[in-house]
């Protein structure tokens, strides 16, 4: 009999981390040897006010832990401002780092371990529900005696309000033992929390401290050596005064792995694929890929242009794609809105151009930090006019290189305008990924300067394809003047219905080419059966590990992720077909069914639901939440089991054991 | 042909020496479509003067242009051209020439192209100065959409936007383009003094940064009369001469108000742009020590097997 809702494994419990030893004092010796707890995952976080440094430590930590061969996914947790007012829930700033034994492909449900700055910033954690019930907390504890009576009365509020759950909250001395080595513990404390972390979870000290040194590249060797010694002393407080360690085994690597964030497997695809120059305005949260091209891409050769604004962003790389450069613009989703028009112009003037859309929270300036799915009807139909492009979505970080590649080659071939739809969660999100071998050929200049033959077309479309050669300043016999006036092959301007009708089908066209050169999306799980679940993007991970739950509880689930979303794989129809229900499970906006005034015939959905419904003609449902933050596993899988619910019901399970999906 | 130019763009040896010679008829594109009267007509009378009088080749020789009657500009010449969107020239030029630097650019805007919803990039694009030529014909109208107010409609002037007068006094191109950190070069020029017209557009060419030249143009359906009265009295245009600047000996018979402006004097040239009630022609500011965009943007050219061994390099920082 299928289980009730949950009731299947998806996790060890992880209570008895707080039963064994919830008695214990803090700042007494313990008897050791301390307990271990074997778990296959973990998730730890460190939150504080923004600028106290748990983004580095957190980050360190990743990356340590996947050198180790751990599976890793972090998370950053952003507040919008630079600086907000310290001791502010809603400036929590911090790290959420899951690690695991087996690779792990998203940021999963709750977190067990948390390290927190103050007590506000965890409050912030706890009202989010972001913390397993029983989770440990290490709490700085310098507010409990704080010389002001309001940080005093706030720190005994916050313990009442955390102790609805059975938390198991450790108060650590933090500045008290910093200030025994620096004389600003603000600086530094960051590093004894990392030391603490190391020891509770066993992290090799070597590693770490390359890792400092490469985090502190930049500052003076003065600096290294204070953090290492804020390092040793957290270890050494953790091994005398925590009555626990974590044992979380890693897996040998078998092969050689690299550790990154989306954005910087982005701006290392972009090297990778041979881009010459990229073209950007700062924007939230895409700009840390043209940080990372800041650094780098002089030396490959390449040219990283600031633009004056997004707009200009966009017509630089049109320009310099024209004048034969492999280029590229970055942007979020207000840069994207601003770019617009020159998109539509690239489209008429068939000429290459890779857009990257780290995708945010909208409308207009929305949620900056926060991630969504947002844009993929706004980059699919944004342009006036029929402006057909290729749109694609990495799901993973090894995505975000390679998708560079793949872009680049496609709107090269097709002479198009290809946008990959990253965002904010591969953006910041660190996971290890199998090393890239490199190929020459990914970076091959694409430029001819050889004279085309005499009487050669601007647009020498091939009539069944609609592909045709593109002819770059500098080659004689071309100088055409290409427009975003409609136009013949010869690009002369032209008005007729006949021109605009024969014109549009060849710049459509190509897409279709585009589609017989696409595999089937694969389908995870069996190919038939109850429920089909379909994302794109970030959520891979979430939505298949929710799956494999549900499959190990005995339901007949699968999933399909869309690599390309414009155009869609084939076989899409026939693939829906095969089971009782569709549904797509997606980071943006869609009316609850049984919301006041919803019927189905007014019900506004998920933004992939309305374009698989009108590209299959499949009753395609969709469950869709706008949190800010990425979906985690186990809100899919109780989405699976209503979703199960709808599309057969099955007379084993009793209807009163299904929670909402909500 | 400097060793930067090879140095920034491989290309260029791509494109070996030829002993071609080009005539007119090489520029020539399709048959101008501009109303009868039209300044444009004189100004791509001019400009196909300097590609030959520069010989400059075809195929390396690339004219971009927004939106509006001026912007057809490239579709009249055999050259390269890219006809983009309103406002949005410069960035393209500014892609162009970022990537290829050994391409002679023309840029061809109208007054609402460039002061108006291209003003953002106007100013960057001076302030980058880049070696192109950027030519802001203006008719001080929105001829293309019919008779609207442009930033430099005369206040009073109707149109079908402001059909009581333009309201306020228009905006003086010179003296913002004057204010704009690292301008290097600014002009004002008249199509209907046809030598003075390829004189300026000589000197932009040859100049070694970013070229901005006002052109004044009459459109002859809905500015009939604005500069009436400039091109019926030559007593009203006064001519900004000097060595460094444009001379134009012919013109001296009929143009008689001259004034002496050596361009490196900008204070001065702010003054004669805002000051008196003479139409001026000339070069107002000429300063080829500015820094150029380009310049400071050179990076190495590598080849791929470098390229591929940096990355691994990069990727080694990563690995696990």
């Amino acid at each position: 009999m299928p289980a009730p809702h949950r009731a299947y494994p998806y996790r060890e419990p992880t209570t008895s981390m707080s039963t064994e030893i919830r008695e214990l004092e803090p700042t007494s010796p313990h008897t050791f040897p301390p307990t271990i707890l074997r778990r296959a995952e973990h998730t730890v976080e460190i939150v504080s006010d923004s600028g106290e440094g748990a983004q580095k430590c957190g980050q360190i930590f990743g990356a340590v832990s996947a050198k180790m061969g751990n599976g890793v996914w972090t998370v950053e947790i952003i507040p919008a401002e630079i600086q907000p007012p310290p001791r502010m829930p809603d400036g929590a700033s911090g790290y959420r780092i899951r690690i695991g034994s087996e690779p792990v492909t998203n940021w999963g449900d709750e977190t067990n371990l948390v390290v927190a700055f103050n007590e506000q910033v965890l409050l912030a954690r706890h009202r989010l529900g972001a913390l397993a019930p029983d989770a440990t907390i290490l709490l700085e504890n310098k507010w409990e005696s704080h010389p002001d009576e309001d940080v005093q009365q706030a720190w005994r509020a916050a313990h009442e309000e955390l102790s609805a759950r059975s938390y198991r909250i450790i108060h650590v001395p933090m500045d008290e033992q910093c200030l025994t080595l620096v004389d600003n513990p603000r600086k530094g404390k960051n590093m004894f929390v990392l030391g603490m972390l190391a020891c509770i979870y066993e992290r090799e000290m070597d590693r770490i401290r390359d890792q400092i040194a490469y985090a502190f590249r930049k500052k003076s060797e003065e600096i290294y050596a204070q953090n290492v010694a804020l390092l040793q002393l957290g270890y050494d407080w953790a091994r005398e005064q925590i009555d626990f360690r974590v044992e979380v085994r890693a897996t040998p690597v078998t092969q050689p792995m690299v550790v990154m964030n989306g954005n910087e497997a982005i701006g290392m695809g972009v090297l990778a694929a041979g881009f010459e120059l990229c073209a950007m305005y700062p924007i939230t949260p895409a700009t840390s890929a043209s940080h990372y091209l800041g650094e780098t891409f002089d030396r490959f050769g390449g040219v990283l242009h600031q633009a004056e604004d997004e707009i200009a962003a966009a017509g630089v790389a049109i320009g310099a794609s024209y004048a034969g450069s492999v280029a590229l613009t970055i942007t979020s989703g207000p840069g994207l809105a601003l770019k617009t028009e020159f998109i539509g112009l690239a489209v008429m003037t068939e000429t290459p151009l890779v857009i990257v859309d780290v995708q945010r929270g909208g409308p207009s300036t929305g949620l900056p930090t926060k991630v969504e799915q947002s844009d993929l009807l706004a980059v699919l139909y944004g342009q006036p006019g029929d402006a057909p492009k290729v749109v694609m979505a990495p799901a993973t970080i090894e995505d975000c290189f390679h998708s560079m590649i793949t872009a680049r080659r496609i709107a090269e071939a097709f002479r198009c305008v290809v946008v990959v739809l990253s965002d904010a969660n591969l953006a910041t999100g660190v996971q290890p990924f199998p090393r890239p071998v490199l190929e020459d050929r990914w970076m091959q200049t694409s430029l001819d300067q050889d004279a085309v033959p005499p009487g050669t077309k601007a647009y020498d479309w091939d009539e069944r394809t609609g592909l045709s050669r593109r002819v770059i300043p500098g080659q004689p016999n071309g100088a055409f003047t290409l427009t975003g006036l409609e136009h013949d092959a010869r690009s002369k301007v032209a008005y007729s219905g006949g021109v605009h009708q024969h014109s549009s089908a060849m710049r459509s066209r190509k897409l279709a080419v585009l589609q017989t050169m696409l595999l089937p999306a694969p389908i995870h799980g069996d190919d038939s059966g109850d429920l089909l679940i379909v994302g794109w993007g970030s959520t891979k991970g979430a939505i298949e590990e929710a799956v494999d739950r549900a499959r190990a509880a005995g339901h007949r689930v699968s999933s399909l992720h869309l690599t390309f979303l414009s155009p869609l794989p084939p076989g899409l129809r026939e693939t829906f077909a095969r089971f009782a229900k569709v549904c797509t499970v997606e980071l943006n906006y869609s009316d609850e069914p049984d919301a006041p005034f919803i019927t189905p015939d007014n019900r506004r959905l998920g933004q992939l639901a309305w374009l698989l419904r009108a590209a299959t003609l499949t009753d395609v449902d969709c469950w869709t939440r706008v949190p800010g933050e990425p979906l985690r596993p186990g809100s899919i899988a109780d989405v699976i089991q209503t979703k199960l619910v709808e599309a057969r019901p099955l007379p084993n399970v009793p209807a009163h054991s299904v929670r909402g999906a909500a | 042909m400097t060793a930067f130019t090879e140095m920034a763009c491989p290309l260029f040896t791509a494109v070996g020496a030829d002993d071609r010679s080009f005539e007119l008829s090489d520029y020539e594109g399709a048959a101008a479509r501009w109303c009868p009267g039209c300044g444009d007509h004189s100004i791509l009378t001019a400009v196909e003067r300097l590609l030959v009088a520069e010989q400059l080749k075809p195929e390396q020789t690339v004219f971009v242009s927004g939106i509006g009657c001026s912007s057809r500009f490239p579709h009249y010449l055999k050259t390269y051209g890219f006809h983009g969107i309103h406002g949005r020239a410069l960035p393209v030029a500014t892609g162009v020439k970022l990537h290829r630097p050994d391409l002679t650019v023309f840029v061809v805007m109208g007054d609402g192209d460039c002061t108006s919803i291209g003003a953002g990039h106007w100013l960057h694009a001076i302030r980058y100065n880049m070696r192109m030529v950027a030519l802001m014909l203006d008719n001080a109208i929105y001829g293309l959409t019919k008779n609207q107010t442009s930033p430099t409609t005369p206040q009073g002037h109707k149109t079908n936007t402001q059909p009581k007068g333009s309201y306020l006094p228009p905006l003086n191109p010179i003296e913002v383009a004057l204010g704009v950190t690292n301008a290097s070069f600014v002009a004002q020029t008249a199509e209907w003094v046809p030598a003075h017209l390829f004189a300026t557009l000589r000197a932009a060419y040859r100049h070694d940064g970013l070229a901005f030249v006002r052109i004044l143009q009459r459109c002859p359906v809905y500015t009939p009369g604005i500069y009436q009265l400039a091109v019926q009295k030559p007593d009203v245009i006064e001519l900004l001469v000097h060595d460094d600047g444009v001379m134009v000996p012919e013109l001296e018979r009929t143009y008689k108000n001259r004034i002496t402006h050596d361009p490196r004097d900008l204070n001065r040239a702010r003054e004669l742009a805002t000051v008196g009630e003479h139409v001026r022609l000339g070069v107002f500011y000429r300063d080829e020590t500015k820094p150029k965009y380009e310049d400071t943007r050179r990076t190495q050219v590598r080849t791929v097997q470098e390229r591929v061994g940096l990355l691994n390099a990069e990727l080694d920082k990563y690995a696990v």
